[in-house]
């Protein structure tokens, strides 16, 4: 399958990802879409290592050059994950103050 | 000798910080005692030196070095010679003279105050002789610089009374104007010949060009003018009687202000060998002295009338030196701090009386009451007159006769100077002394004659000034009975060798000295028949007396050409330069940030929404910004 492919897709979600972000007012979708635009960038990752590793065994079939992004991805992950705890932690905690997953209320600090 | 030398200004300064860190918690018997005692050590310390430089000729004694960069030195060296010990002689005995009688007038004064009087003096006393001890014109000029601080601090000595300050603060000012003619012809004189010390300076003199030697002088001359009290700067001196008698008798009669005249007699082969100079420091005495005098003509407070006859007497002294009689300037500086001292003194005496009235107008017929003070009063008055044979006439007559081989003119003008003296000063004396009381009854009922520490100085310097003159017989009378002369000789020698004398004959010396004496008896004669009963009357005097009464308005001229001209650009500067300008930047600048800031706040919306917006157009931004980079370019081509 060529890497276009991937790409256009990356794209789409990523722009999804980028327009759901901005548009939208409540946290856990705002939350889903970061998520989205962070699975875009693994999805790439995964298609661009997968893609240069089979360029390498053309040449060498013991080379393990281009595994390397599939490592990031799983850097994402956890980093992801760990980011989701918290970032869910602080929405549960919004929501007990305000009654309201609403994005807009996050400004008290102005002024 | 040497080894004495450093105690004439130790004991001073001794008395000095005795009393002025002790002025707390000494007694004024105690405070009096230390203040006399350290002068009088001085005074002995200086009689030894005197006789010892009579025998023995004079000499240099260095303590340390003072400065010295490179090959350059300054030491602090102290020089002892005929001129100095002289001078010593006269600060130390009228010093002493005058603090011992300062302890009876300022006994009204609260004991922390009469300590500190007695302190300023002391450090007074102390700088003065550094003035003329010092072996090069640095040390001379941190004694000048020491005796015009202590004069601005005993001119505002009561200084709860503001015009006193300011009178202070101006005679401050004005000494600074001099001041700075004196610091660049020592730097001058740095420059061109790399030494200070007078030895080496007048040594050298032939190293310097005319041009150099004319500059160096005027410009000490300037220095002379400041402290000396000369056209133009003289206007200091008559203010600065708001101090207490007795520092107008030491400071501003009888020592600081001769500072001036002992820095150019110090300095005599430098004069001598700028002749443009010369001429020039001769009409500026000459034009004070009689200038001066006029003023005192119409003089009313007693202490003013002093003052500007001191001013004037300094002229004679100038005109003197001018004439390049040194001797003669020299002496007169002798016989005037003696008379001079003692008519201060005398009008302490009578304001002590009067409980501080200083008009003359209010005073009258004290011969009565006051009978020491009067008896001494009328012989400083016959003194400083220039009747023979009292002390003012050898050394006034020595000065004139010099002025005359000069120019003529300078003898007829300084005559007429001379006659004016006569004529304020026995409208003074008869005017305090002389006719009815005309104060009020109850000063009447107070009068009394001052106590032995006051008239003690009084006979003291009585005696000196009609005997003072006997130093100084000049030739005509006697051949080489001039002692003074010879005393002084070493001193001037390098100017008698350069200069040429000139002396008017003898029959016409006879005529001249016949001809101003009598003309001096006739005008007394005239100013006491004049003002003997003298009725103060309610009138305003017009034109030429009303001039004279206002001093010439030369310090509303001053005030007119310098000073208002300064108080506007001061005023200027502060109220449009410094407010709009200076402020106006700094308070821009603040008021710049502050509406810059207003302004960048409104970006901070506290939306995150408009963050992230803000953040995703940064990055498309940055994405665009690189999409020209060939680099770039490449790698999309590659993959799309």
């Amino acid at each position: 399958m060529p890497i276009q492919y991937y790409i256009y897709l990356c794209l789409v979600l990523f722009s999804i990802g980028i327009i759901g972000v901005l548009t939208r007012r409540n946290a856990i979708i705002v939350f889903m879409c970061v998520e989205l635009m962070l699975n875009a960038v693994n999805l790439l990752l995964v298609a661009f290592s997968k893609m240069h590793h089979a360029a390498a065994l053309t040449l060498n079939p013991a080379a393990t050059t281009g595994i390397e992004g599939q490592l990031f991805v799983f850097f994402i992950m956890v980093v992801a994950a760990a980011e989701v705890s918290v970032g869910l932690a602080i929405i549960v905690m919004l929501y007990r103050n305000t009654h309201s997953v609403d994005i807009n209320f996050l400004n008290r600090l102005k002024n | 000798m040497s080894k004495l030398v450093f105690l004439v200004p130790l004991f001073p300064l001794i008395g000095f910080l005795a009393n002025g860190l002790g002025r707390r918690f000494l007694s004024k018997p105690a405070v009096s005692i230390i203040g006399c005692g350290a002068i009088l050590a001085s005074f002995v310390v200086s009689l030894v030196l005197f006789f010892d430089v009579k025998a023995n000729g004079g000499g240099t004694s260095t303590l340390f070095n003072f400065i010295s960069v490179d090959n350059f030195s300054i030491p602090f060296a102290f020089q002892v010679d005929q001129l100095s010990s002289l001078f010593l002689l006269i600060i130390t005995g009228i010093g002493f003279l005058i603090h011992l009688y300062s302890s009876a007038y300022m006994h009204e004064e609260e004991p922390q105050h009469f300590g500190r009087y007695f302190a300023y003096l002391n450090l007074f006393v102390f700088s003065m002789l550094l003035l003329v001890m010092g072996a090069n014109y640095v040390i001379m000029f941190i004694g000048w610089e020491g005796v015009g601080l202590c004069s601005y601090l005993l001119i505002g000595f009561w200084f709860k009374n503001t015009n006193y300050n300011y009178a202070a603060k101006k005679a401050f000012v004005m000494n600074r104007i001099g001041d700075l003619g004196f610091l660049l012809a020592v730097f001058w004189l740095i420059f061109r010949l790399g030494t200070v010390s007078y030895g080496d300076v007048f040594a050298n003199v032939s190293k310097l060009s005319t041009a150099d030697i004319t500059a160096v002088t005027t410009l000490l001359f300037i220095g002379a003018m400041g402290k000396s009290a000369q056209i133009p700067l003289y206007t200091w001196l008559p203010d600065a009687m708001a101090g207490p008698t007795p520092v107008s008798a030491l400071i501003h009669a009888a020592t600081m202000v001769t500072a001036g005249i002992y820095m150019i007699a110090r300095s005599n082969i430098l004069y001598t060998l700028a002749p443009a100079t010369q001429t020039l420091v001769a009409v500026t005495g000459l034009a004070t002295a009689v200038f001066a005098a006029t003023i005192a003509l119409k003089q009313n407070d007693i202490k003013k009338v002093l003052a500007y006859s001191t001013v004037s007497q300094l002229g004679y002294m100038f005109l003197g030196l001018g004439a390049g009689a040194y001797t003669g300037a020299v002496f007169h500086v002798m016989t005037h701090a003696f008379f001079k001292a003692l008519l201060f003194l005398g009008a302490g005496s009578v304001i002590h009386a009067m409980h501080h009235e200083q008009d003359i107008r209010k005073m009258g017929g004290l011969k009565k009451y006051l009978p020491i003070t009067h008896i001494t009063f009328l012989l400083a008055c016959l003194a400083i007159a220039g009747i023979p044979p009292f002390s003012g006439f050898f050394s006034k007559d020595e000065i004139l006769v010099a002025a005359y081989a000069k120019n003529p003119l300078f003898y007829y003008i300084g005559v007429a100077g001379a006659l004016m003296t006569a004529f304020y000063m026995f409208r003074l004396y008869t005017l305090t002394f002389l006719g009815n009381f005309r104060g009020t009854h109850e000063q009447e009922h107070h009068l009394h004659e001052s106590p032995w520490q006051m008239t003690f100085p009084l006979i003291v310097l009585a005696v000196l000034s009609v005997l003072g003159g006997f130093v100084g017989i000049p030739e005509l009378f006697a051949a080489n009975a001039h002692s003074l002369e010879h005393f002084l000789e070493p001193v001037f020698a390098g100017s008698n060798a350069v200069a040429e004398h000139h002396h008017p004959e003898a029959s016409q010396e006879w005529l001249m000295l016949a001809g101003s004496t009598a003309a001096i008896v006739i005008v007394i004669v005239l100013a006491v028949r004049l003002y003997k009963n003298y009725q103060p009357k309610e009138e305003t005097s017009a034109g030429l007396s009303k001039a004279l009464e206002n001093k010439w308005y030369v310090d509303e001229l001053y005030d007119a050409l310098i000073v208002n001209p300064l108080n506007a650009l001061a005023g200027f500067l502060k109220n449009v330069v410094e407010k709009s300008g200076i402020d106006g930047i700094v308070n821009g600048a603040g008021r710049l940030v502050g509406y810059g800031s207003r302004q960048l706040r409104l970006l901070q919306s506290g939306q995150v929404g408009n963050y992230i917006l803000v953040m995703v157009l940064a990055i498309v931004v940055f994405i665009l910004i690189w999409f020209n980079d060939a680099t770039i370019t490449r790698f999309f081509s590659k993959i799309f």
